[in-house]
């Protein structure tokens, strides 16, 4: 089989299955449980470190806002 | 010793673009040789004379925000160059006499075309992703800058970029390719930033103090890393000679015509939609001092958008060589897109809710606003026009342009000017903008501009569209071309006083930030508290 028809049918078959597969797996992901305390966390990144860097050294914990 | 191979390398630079002006094939390269060799012998100077001077080390409790106020001034500056250009040809179309007699084959619309699209897609769009992409990923990151100079080159090497590019178009050195015009050794050099930009963005992820990659830094990332994909695969050319502007693509025919609109529709999806989201998710929530509506919203929000954009491009080739199926491939996910994009625009308005009174005190969240809501707008139309039915009497008109319009003025203008807005007082450390009224001027100015742009551009396409397949009673055409030509005047002069509105909007903005710099009330400066304060 030549390399266009191919790559044709891998994009239209496995290839398709694998990133809707992965796509699904995302979405899953962002639905387990526990993850939205970790959102909400994250969601609040811009509203920390607005004037400058976190410290460099010691402790990583976000300044609690 | 870095300085000594910088005095290496800009040497070489320096010698080979004094070999090049005097080996020149054609005007354009060697203008171009001319100004390498000015920049390449100036910085050899600077850094010569600098180069025994103690460098201080940077300070790593601190963001590197100088490189931010260069890109914001450039933003500005290049918009407002950008929609004058748009004006200009906008007007050029309406009366065909400003194509000045003596300025013929440099100021006509075909060489001013390719000059408006890139100062404000590249110029102006590009210099506010770079911007803000710096401002966001310190900020989200709690870290500084990595690379040291490595943004300043950045910088400036784009800026030199946008100036062989303009340049070169003016003087007739293109690749004929929409969008990607610039040739070959623009885009060799814009690789070279490119690349640099990826390092410094990604080194500053990877200092992340945060322990998650915030939102707005993943549509970034993505936007950097597809178009240095799209951009190396769509100018794939081989030059004629390393003398000469001039080069041959290595695809040919229908493929190139594919791979063209591949880069084409991705430089639409991901430098002016996946990138201006990365705006929108920072700016929209600080301006609005409330997180973003649903994170988890955001996360699909985006793998959503990036699988689906990538293939969309073949909508643009709607009955041509193309096969039936790739055509059919990209009107579906041009559909299929809808879903996302209006996911995003959802999570970008919602974040205001319980704060929607804010629309009535600030001017700034009303333009980000708007700017969703035009995002909102033209991720409608564009799917229903790559349906191949729609598409069969949109393509070729006036409607695509003023679809793109809609976008490009409503969407990412407007987020843009809201983003400037306020950066302005926060880089400058100001206490707020040296004027509201002028931002509800500039709102409203814009806003009536895009309208009056859209709403003529509507009308022009679909008559035009119409008058193009018009048949008599015996199958025969009934309108020539230059019919519909005759016919489109009224529109046309409309649509150039919408782009007169829209440039005045954008010359109140640069007076109201530079006063803001000059005379608005600094911050009083606080207490230097190492923690940041929570927000209020």
């Amino acid at each position: 089989m030549e390399t266009y028809s191919f790559l044709r049918q891998l994009a239209d078959s496995w290839g398709l299955l694998a990133m809707f597969a992965f796509f699904v797996g995302i979405v899953i992901w962002a639905f387990r449980p526990g993850s939205g305390k970790v959102h909400s966390d994250t969601a609040n990144i811009p509203f920390r470190h607005e004037n400058r860097p976190a410290p460099a050294s010691g402790d990583d914990t976000p300044a609690a806002n | 010793m870095l300085n000594y191979l910088k005095l290496i390398v800009l040497g070489l630079i320096a010698i080979f673009s004094m070999i090049a002006i005097n080996y020149a094939r054609d005007v354009a390269y060697l203008i171009h040789a001319i100004i390498v060799l000015a920049v390449s012998a100036g910085l050899f100077l600077w850094v010569l004379r600098h180069t025994d001077e103690p460098a201080a080390p940077a300070p790593q409790n601190e963001y590197m925000d100088d490189v931010v106020r260069f890109g914001v001034i450039a933003t500005a500056f290049w918009g407002v160059i950008g929609f004058i250009a748009g004006t200009f040809i906008a007007s050029q179309l309406a009366f065909p006499a400003l194509n000045f007699d003596w300025a013929q084959g440099y100021l006509n619309f075909g060489r001013l075309r390719p000059l408006h699209t890139s100062a404000v897609i590249f110029a102006f769009g590009g210099n506010a992703l770079i911007a803000t992409s710096f401002y966001v990923v310190q900020r989200t990151s709690a870290a500084r800058l990595w690379g040291g100079n490595l943004a300043w080159f950045v910088f400036w090497g784009y800026q030199l970029v946008i100036v062989l590019a303009a340049t070169g178009y003016v003087l007739g050195s293109t690749h004929a390719k929409e969008y990607a015009e610039p040739e070959w050794y623009v885009d060799w050099m814009l690789t070279i930033v490119w690349v640099a930009y990826l390092a410094v963005f990604v080194g500053t992820i990877v200092r992340r103090k945060e322990p998650h990659i915030y939102v707005a830094n993943w549509f970034y990332l993505s936007f950097i890393l597809t178009v240095a994909m799209l951009h190396v695969f769509n100018n794939l050319a081989i030059p004629v000679s390393i003398w000469g502007s001039k080069s041959v693509q290595v695809f040919s025919g229908v493929q190139d015509a594919m791979t063209q609109w591949w880069y084409g529709h991705n430089a639409v999806g991901f430098f002016l939609t996946a990138g201006f989201l990365g705006m929108m998710y920072y700016f929209i929530p600080k301006q609005a001092e409330r997180p973003v509506f649903s994170y988890k919203l955001s996360i699909i929000h985006f793998w959503a958008l990036i699988f689906i954009y990538i293939w969309a491009g073949p909508h643009h080739l709607h009955y041509t060589a193309l096969p039936d199926w790739a055509s059919t491939l990209g009107m579906v996910f041009s559909v299929v897109l809808w879903m996302p994009s209006w996911g995003g625009m959802i999570n970008g308005l919602m974040t205001l809710s319980g704060a929607w009174d804010k629309l009535r005190t600030d001017p700034v969240i009303r333009m980000m606003v708007i700017s969703v809501g035009f995002y909102g707008m033209s991720t409608f139309e564009g799917p229903m026009m790559s349906i191949r039915a729609v598409n069969s009497l949109s393509h070729y008109t006036d409607w695509t342009i003023g679809h793109v319009h809609s976008g490009a003025l409503g969407w990412n203008g407007m987020i843009t000017f809201g983003a400037l807005y306020f950066l302005v007082p926060k880089l400058w450390n100001r206490e707020r903008l040296y004027s509201l009224s002028m931002v509800s001027w500039h709102f409203w100015l814009a806003t009536i501009g895009i309208v009056l742009y859209a709403a003529s551009m509507w009308v022009t396409g679909i008559m035009e569209g119409l008058m193009w397949r018009e048949v008599d009673a015996n199958g025969f055409l009934v309108n020539s071309f230059a019919d519909t030509v005759g016919a489109k005047f009224p529109m046309y002069v409309v649509r150039a006083l919408g782009g007169v509105l829209y440039v005045a909007g954008g010359v109140i903005m640069c007076y109201n930030l530079w006063m803001t710099v000059k005379r608005a009330p600094a911050v009083e400066a606080r207490a230097a508290t190492a923690h940041a304060t929570p927000a209020e």
